[in-house]
């Protein structure tokens, strides 16, 4: 009684912020009178991503998605303009802090409150890529659709990180590439889960990160548990980045009594040639997560031109193999 | 009589509906659709536009239809009677909804329905024999009342459900009517058709039905019972239910399977799914051919989906299957072995027990420094890292991966009271655990370690503690994991028979007989070595009644000799 009171003072708190921070977004291109009822929208925070835009919007308008809601963080190479040329992207900027807004956590939820209520909404990065179930028979209003008739409301993607067979910069990526030709690689079963006891959400680390540069401190290996795909509704907010919320009913996207819910994977493709720059630049600006530990560890395994690749990576196929594997699940959907 | 007029009841997706109404005109059958009164007028008059050219349509009296209730039913009886009224050429109806899409060509429908002329095609089982709603009312939909709506008033539905359970109300049957539940969606004659209409009886009928739950699956299936003269319970329709009674839906990737099924009807399509309208709305044999009808692959593919739903799959833990310890009886994926002492009595039991009986041995696997891969790797299926910070963070994930990531490879390795014990409760309440231990040979290796004595003493103590509190956990009543135990003294004085047991558990349909034993440490001395312990106050128990000079026969190296011959 008391724990859900303080959840929901806590989920006014931060809904609240959310509002507060919406004039440090302003809008540069907005087509949200284009949106359709039914539509599936996607939100995203970027900054300097323009050589994976392209094909990052080809990838998810493919699947169905009809509406991009971006906030553009302070690009110097021109990705603004890029995102307000295209006929179904609306674009924010802001040269606010990253970090402030609790790394662009308080801007999606200022988003989505706004634009996303009734809607299906998809919060991603601009370097991670949907996987579902049939993804490659049937578009996400198939799963959406399904999802509606189930009456759940949330559909969880952990975080897959994809590698290169080679050191990260081997292989130089070019705009519009699938990046999956390059990083093809991932690790198939070494992740680790447990309960939160608040949030009641799943947290999950593990992977190359974890085995390679956390392999002495395991407790501060990245977080791979997401929630990116959620029926949205005014009340609802992203607690800390996408991997939960509140409320925490939405968190319960995974059954504990033996059977699997349905799942998908997010495919991470950070490990790119793109990270060189990114890491030297995210290191100097000292606005991510935790003092930016992890791209301090980026930073010595780029320095010694480190690989993740072992001789167990797996080499991606497609959805069913990561179904097999057990990353992710059909659930009942056939 | 011949020919088969469609009732057709739609709700949503109404284009779609249109499209499947005009195949089924154009081919010559009639067609009276029911558009559900919640439809927008804007929507209903968009559908009465798009079919106002075919002449063999006609459109039902419209009711508001709401699901479980007699609604549906009302609005079924209504559309039948204007198909009964208008087209007297027709003498089979056929009940479908609006998601609905014919599988074959309408003139084979045709050609079986006037091989079968007096049959009527309704799924109709009594709720006595069969379970036939998955989870919740049975019998109760025919004895209780539901005045309240299910979606929209959940708890009242509940509450007033629980209170006439616990007042013991049952309503009264009236006479003739035997219950009867089956599919919805049936193909029944004109004269049956008729009869239930016009039946005198029907005012007294049909006020019970309304307090029925889900009229829909019972009304026709019981009062066909009554007025047919034969009846073929199953349904033409094809329509697959998931755990919760929500239908399945058909999506384009289905295309193949659909058409190896023989039924004539399939709901419910996913109204975009465009590849299966534009294949099956044809009447052309060669696009809709069924090859070689194989029904029984579309069960098996909707029976596995609601199998992992509700049971998944045992031994792992993902993002969106996880069950606590509790609850699963085998933790892991498949049976593993443990060893207790064996690395520790002999010199290269890992290597023998690979060769012996196959499987893969690791070391230590839960050793304080590193993960003792077989092979000492570094790294090992599944990209498990060696990193012991790793492992021990979650040591029972760490385990069950292992398990689930080398399928099909019996996994055996070695575990002591110098390893990391957290792990040890998990285990013992996995099934597929299989503990062989021989207590107090962590004292072998000390005796062999030749460190100063007093170092010696302190670290069997704490070694024989942690045994200690091991092996009484290991025999206690909730443990589900199985175990043989045997003291160093018991095992070293007759080893043949405990390593025949290990084999054979590791193996178990190998059937080897040992041809060779693992090589014991020498033991010449150790006699003394335990007394000394003793006489500094610190009783090795666990090593069990150690003979004070071993018989020569049971020496290390004769012994192998002595099983090579």
């Amino acid at each position: 009684m008391l724990t859900s009171y303080r959840l929901r003072l806590r989920r006014r708190r931060l809904r609240l912020r959310a509002f507060r921070k919406r004039r440090e977004i302003e809008a540069r291109a907005d087509r949200t009178a284009a949106i359709r009822p039914a539509d599936i929208l996607l939100f995203a925070t970027v900054r300097n991503e323009g050589v994976r835009l392209p094909f990052f919007l080809d990838y998810y308008r493919r699947l169905g998605v009809r509406h991009f809601l971006i906030v553009d963080n302070a690009s110097t190479d021109g990705s603004a303009d890029y995102l307000a040329a295209q006929p179904d992207v609306s674009v924010w900027t802001t040269g606010a802090s990253y970090k402030r807004a609790r790394f662009g956590a308080d801007w999606m939820n200022r988003l989505l409150s706004r634009y996303g209520h009734g809607h299906w909404c998809l919060t991603v990065d601009a370097d991670e890529f949907l996987v579902y179930p049939f993804c490659d028979t049937r578009p996400l209003a198939a799963l959406t659709d399904w999802l509606d008739g189930c009456g759940l409301r949330s559909f969880p993607a952990m975080i897959l990180d994809m590698y290169p067979e080679g050191p990260v910069d081997a292989v130089p990526y070019s705009a519009g590439q699938d990046p999956f030709e390059i990083a093809a690689w991932f690790d198939s079963g070494n992740y680790m889960i447990s309960r939160h006891p608040l949030y009641l959400n799943l947290w999950i680390q593990g992977g190359p990160r974890a085995r390679t540069m956390f392999a002495d401190r395991p407790e501060q290996a990245p977080s791979l548990n997401k929630i990116p795909l959620v029926k949205w509704r005014r009340p609802y907010v992203y607690v800390s980045s996408t991997h939960m919320l509140l409320p925490r009913g939405l968190n319960l996207v995974y059954d504990d009594r033996g059977g699997e819910k349905p799942s998908g994977c997010l495919l991470h493709a950070k490990f790119l040639s793109t990270m060189g720059e990114k890491v030297a630049e995210e290191l100097e600006r000292g606005e991510h997560f935790a003092g930016s530990r992890e791209y301090q560890a980026y930073a010595e395994a780029l320095g010694s031109r480190q690989s993740f690749w072992c001789k167990w990576s797996e080499r991606y196929i497609n959805w069913r193999q990561l179904e097999i594997l057990g990353l992710m699940s059909k659930g009942n959907w056939a | 009589m011949s020919g088969v007029g469609f009732v057709m009841l739609v709700h949503a997706s109404l284009d779609r509906g249109a499209q499947v109404a005009r195949h089924w005109c154009d081919s010559g059958c009639p067609v009276v659709v029911h558009i559900d009164a919640r439809v927008s007028a804007a929507d209903a008059e968009a559908f009465r536009r798009a079919v106002a050219d075919l002449s063999n349509l006609r459109l039902a009296p419209r009711h508001r239809c709401e699901w479980g209730t007699f609604s549906i039913v009302a609005a079924t009886q209504a559309a039948a009677e204007v198909m009964l009224a208008e087209f007297p050429q027709v003498g089979h109806v056929f009940l479908a909804s609006g998601s609905c899409l014919p599988l074959r060509p309408v003139p084979e429908l045709l050609g079986y329905l006037a091989r079968h002329e007096d049959t009527d095609f309704i799924e109709s089982v009594t709720t006595a024999d069969v379970p036939w709603a998955s989870g919740g009312l049975d019998t109760e939909r025919f004895t209780l009342r539901f005045p309240f709506s299910w979606r929209r008033q959940r708890r009242l539905f509940d509450g007033y459900v629980r209170l006439q359970r616990r007042l013991g109300v049952r309503r009264i049957i009236p006479e003739g009517i035997v219950p009867h539940l089956g599919s919805q969606w049936w193909c029944l004659t004109r004269a049956t058709l008729s009869a239930i209409l016009s039946d005198p009886d029907r005012p007294v009928v049909d006020r019970y039905f309304r307090r029925v739950w889900i009229p829909d699956e019972s009304y026709f299936q019981t009062l066909a019972r009554r007025h047919a003269r034969r009846i073929e319970s199953r349904s033409l329709t094809l329509a697959k239910f998931d755990f919760q009674g929500k239908p399945h839906l058909f999506y384009d990737d289905h295309l193949q399977l659909l058409r190896r099924s023989d039924c004539f009807v399939a709901r419910k399509i996913w109204p975009r799914a465009g590849k299966l309208y534009e294949s099956f709305l044809s009447n052309d044999p060669r696009v809709t051919k069924n090859a070689d009808p194989n029904p029984g692959k579309i069960d098996r593919l909707f029976s596995q989906a609601t199998e992992r739903r509700t049971h998944g799959r045992p031994g792992l833990r993902m993002q969106s299957r996880f069950p606590p310890n509790w609850w699963e009886r085998d933790r892991t994926l498949a049976p593993y072995s443990v060893f207790c002492g064996f690395a520790e009595l002999f010199e290269d039991f890992e290597t023998w027990l690979e060769k012996t009986a196959g499987g893969r041995v690791h070391g230590h696997l839960f050793a304080p420094e590193r993960v003792e891969y077989a092979g000492g790797e570094a790294s090992y299926n599944g990209a498990l890292s060696d990193s012991a910070a790793l492992r021990d963070y979650d040591p029972e994930g760490f385990l069950t991966s292992l398990l689930w990531n080398t399928r099909g490879e019996r996994q055996c390795f070695q575990f002591g009271p110098a390893d990391r014990q957290k792990v040890t409760d998990y285990m013992l309440g996995d099934r597929n655990a299989h503990f062989s231990v021989v207590t107090g040979a962590w004292a072998v290796p000390l005796f062999h370690s030749g460190r100063p004595f007093a170092e010696i003493r302190a670290e069997a103590a704490r070694l024989q503690a942690v045994e200690t509190v091991f092996v009484r956990r290991l025999r206690e009543r909730w443990v589900r994991a199985s175990a043989r135990i045997w003291t160093l003294g018991d095992f070293v004085a007759a080893p043949v028979d405990p390593l025949q047991a290990v084999v054979d558990e590791v193996a178990p349909r190998g059937q080897r007989r040992l041809t060779g034993l693992p090589r014991m440490r020498g033991l010449a001395g150790f006699a003394a070595f335990l007394q000394r312990l003793r006489n500094d106050g610190m009783n090795p128990h666990m090593v069990g009644d150690f003979a004070a000079d071993p018989e020569p026969g049971l020496r290390p190296e004769p012994l192998r000799q002595a099983a090579r011959s």
